[in-house]
């Protein structure tokens, strides 16, 4: 029972931070429906952010916590200021065009971005320090779970509650939901449709950057090439749950997370990516839209 | 056209400058070195050519071998299997009697049985691949590089002698990992007093790999090897910290350097890997060193060392045998030791050098030191 608790945990913190970048690929797709695949190395910029500052604020003597949060921030303002001039050099001219140019715009702005880091930094994988305290009492139950690994859970918790509450109710959701239903009619009905695109790249920047910070923190190391098999991931969670829905992205990366953890815990690690990818077919051939996503009729 | 006739009559140069390379000559032994000269491992290849010149030129020096002066003749091989055998085919033909090379694992073995049906004796200081000595289908081939699996072995000695006796072998599922993963669980099995209790590969680049970790809890290992590079080593490291898992942890060369201690950080504390013995106390390797700074004016290249100690092990052994005959060479080969720059050491029955390998090195204070 002990051995399944914790690979349930295990499961929950990978499918944590599968779902932080998850619901910006999700949010993308519902507004615009483009596949944002530049969205796995906002994550290591941001991480890569929070290292800088990290290690800035540590060479100045500041206590624990306040690191953390001040890397966060720091991490989350500069991922969502990349979002934001992401959407504006290589999404925004190509908005009229058939749907595989920006694609293919996307997918040349992931390796940009990964060679850009590479050179501006290293391709060396660099130690990153623990950001998130021990916590007293959990002393006890640290063979369990860690710190670390609460914090992931608990901020995906928050970060997803956050989320849904801003879009049930400020002006601003209510904006998105309106361009992601139509985005003509939302224009004549007098909203700043622009806007609410950028909204959506920053907001769901803010989210990847939270998740790269954390995830960095918990396994100690990062290199300009993690954003790709964890963006893959979490592309997967979104397709799973029913790319375009917030729940559904939720949803679909704890899934996939879990899916994982006992696939490696119950057969062998080997299979990991196996079983993960299984279910995605699976869940494709039986639900084509995703676990929580809608049917829609569309022209190809 | 006229560049066509050039090239023939280059070409026809080039032959008849062969052709007097290849007139029978008394007094001098040739010392034929293959390998990688040029293409993208000319890296790994043209330190074996350095390395051959400097032993011939210090025996030539000291009046030859048997009254012999040495002549290094070099053949190019570009690390293809197929120039291999051209290669091999070309020492054959010019009646070479004793070759330092291949460098590759695949070239060597392609070009060996060319050597054997000639009788020349084959000395690789780099062809790490096991089954070029073990399958003892090539008598007349030698190396002085430990084989891959002496490494795996000697990393299961180690483990039995820290006294583990259930083992999880885990690797990254690539070649190198995964076959010195496989090696390691094929010694543990071996003997009845150890088990190996998890064999399993983790995908690299994953995002975590905690669920790996509680399996290597739950199944009651007391002792961790790893089969693989430092990223995903320093990460299972990490993890089986956090989770108070404080058993031993074993690895490879690909995990013996020091960004793995920087990237692991308090957590590489105790970590033990094994690596190439360490030559810089010996000091016929730091003559030998030395040597090549006086006459090429910088460090040797990768295998400098094994290819100066192939060359001098080849040329004492025609000394002893008195000849180039080739079972006399092979006989002195096996039976007498040579100081060397990778130490003393003789040939077993298979052809790997006795006395060259690997060390066990052990992370204390944020630094690999040997265990001895």
């Amino acid at each position: 029972m002990e051995y399944f608790l914790e690979l349930f945990l295990g499961g929950l913190t990978r499918g944590s931070i599968y779902a932080l970048i998850a619901l910006g690929y999700t949010m993308v797709y519902g507004i615009i429906e483009l596949i944002n695949f530049a969205h796995g190395e906002i994550y290591m910029i941001g991480a890569f952010t929070g290292l800088i500052v990290a290690g800035l604020l540590t060479m100045y003597g500041f206590p624990g916590i306040s690191i953390l949060a001040i890397a966060l921030i720091c991490a989350i303002i500069w991922s969502a200021a990349y979002g934001f001039t992401i959407e504006k050099v290589a999404y925004k001219p190509l908005r009229g065009a058939p749907r595989l140019s920006p694609l293919i715009s996307a997918i040349g702005m992931s390796i940009f971005l990964q060679n850009y880091v590479m050179l501006a930094q290293t391709s060396d994988f660099l130690p990153f320090p623990e950001l998130v305290p021990e916590f007293e009492f959990m002393k006890g139950a640290g063979s369990i779970m860690s710190s670390s690994e609460l914090v992931i859970i608990a901020m995906t918790v928050l970060s997803c509650i956050g989320l849904t509450l801003f879009i049930k109710f400020t002006k601003l959701g209510k904006a998105m939901r309106a361009t992601a239903q139509n985005r003509k009619m939302a224009m004549l009905v007098g909203i700043n449709v622009d806007m609410v695109i950028s909204a959506t790249f920053v907001i769901g920047s803010s989210l990847a950057a939270v998740g790269g910070v954390l995830i960095a923190s918990h396994i100690g190391q990062i290199n300009y090439y993690i954003g790709f098999i964890a963006g893959i991931k979490a592309f997967t969670a979104a397709v799973l749950g029913g790319i375009g829905s917030i729940p559904g992205a939720m949803l679909g990366a704890l899934v996939l997370g879990l899916t994982e953890a006992f696939a490696t815990g119950y057969v062998s690690s080997d299979y990991e990516d196996v079983f993960a990818f299984c279910l995605l077919v699976l869940i494709l051939i039986f639900r084509p839209s995703g676990i929580m996503g809608k049917e829609k009729t569309q022209k190809v | 056209m006229r560049i066509k006739l050039t090239l023939i009559a280059l070409c026809f140069a080039m032959v008849a400058m062969l052709a007097g390379c290849g007139e029978p000559q008394e007094k001098k032994l040739v010392l034929g070195v293959a390998g990688a000269h040029s293409g993208d491992l000319a890296s790994y290849g043209l330190p074996s050519v350095n390395a051959a010149k400097l032993v011939a030129a210090k025996i030539n020096a000291a009046g030859g071998v048997n009254g012999m002066m040495v002549e290094v003749v070099a053949q190019d091989d570009q690390c293809k299997p197929e120039l291999a055998t051209n290669a091999a085919t070309k020492m054959v033909s010019d009646d070479v009697k004793i070759v330092l090379g291949h460098i590759c694992s695949g070239a060597t073995k392609s070009a060996l049985p060319i050597y054997l049906d000639g009788k020349i004796v084959v000395m690789s200081p780099s062809a790490t691949n096991p089954p070029l000595t073990q399958s003892g289908e090539y008598p007349n081939f030698f190396r002085t590089i430990a084989p891959d699996d002496a490494q795996a072995l000697l990393e299961v000695e180690f483990a039995k002698k820290l006294g583990l006796t259930k083992i999880a072998v885990i690797h990254d599922k690539g070649d190198y990992g995964k076959g010195f993963a496989s090696f390691c669980k094929q010694f543990i099995e071996a003997d009845p007093a150890v088990e190996v209790v998890l064999f399993e590969g983790v995908t690299p680049g994953a995002v975590d790999y905690s669920a790996v970790v509680q399996k290597i809890k739950g199944s009651g290992a007391d002792g961790v090897i790893f089969g693989g590079y430092h990223p995903e080593a320093s990460k299972i490291v990490t993890g089986m910290r956090k989770k108070d898992l404080v058993i031993p942890f074993l690895s490879d060369d690909g995990v013996k350097d020091d960004t793995f201690i920087k990237v692991a950080g308090k957590y590489a504390e105790g970590v033990y890997a094994t690596g190439p013995k360490d030559l810089s106390s010996l000091p016929m390797n730091q003559e030998a060193v030395k040597a090549h700074k006086d006459e090429y004016g910088e460090d040797p290249g990768p295998f400098f060392s094994q290819a100066y100690a192939a060359a001098q092990a080849l040329l004492a052994a025609v000394e002893a045998a008195d000849s180039t005959d080739y079972d006399k060479v092979v006989d002195a080969l096996h039976n007498n030791y040579v100081e060397t720059a990778v130490g003393k050491i003789k040939f077993d029955s298979k052809g790997d050098a006795e006395g060259v390998g690997f060390s066990v090195y052990q992370v204390k204070d944020g630094k690999y030191t040997e265990v001895k």
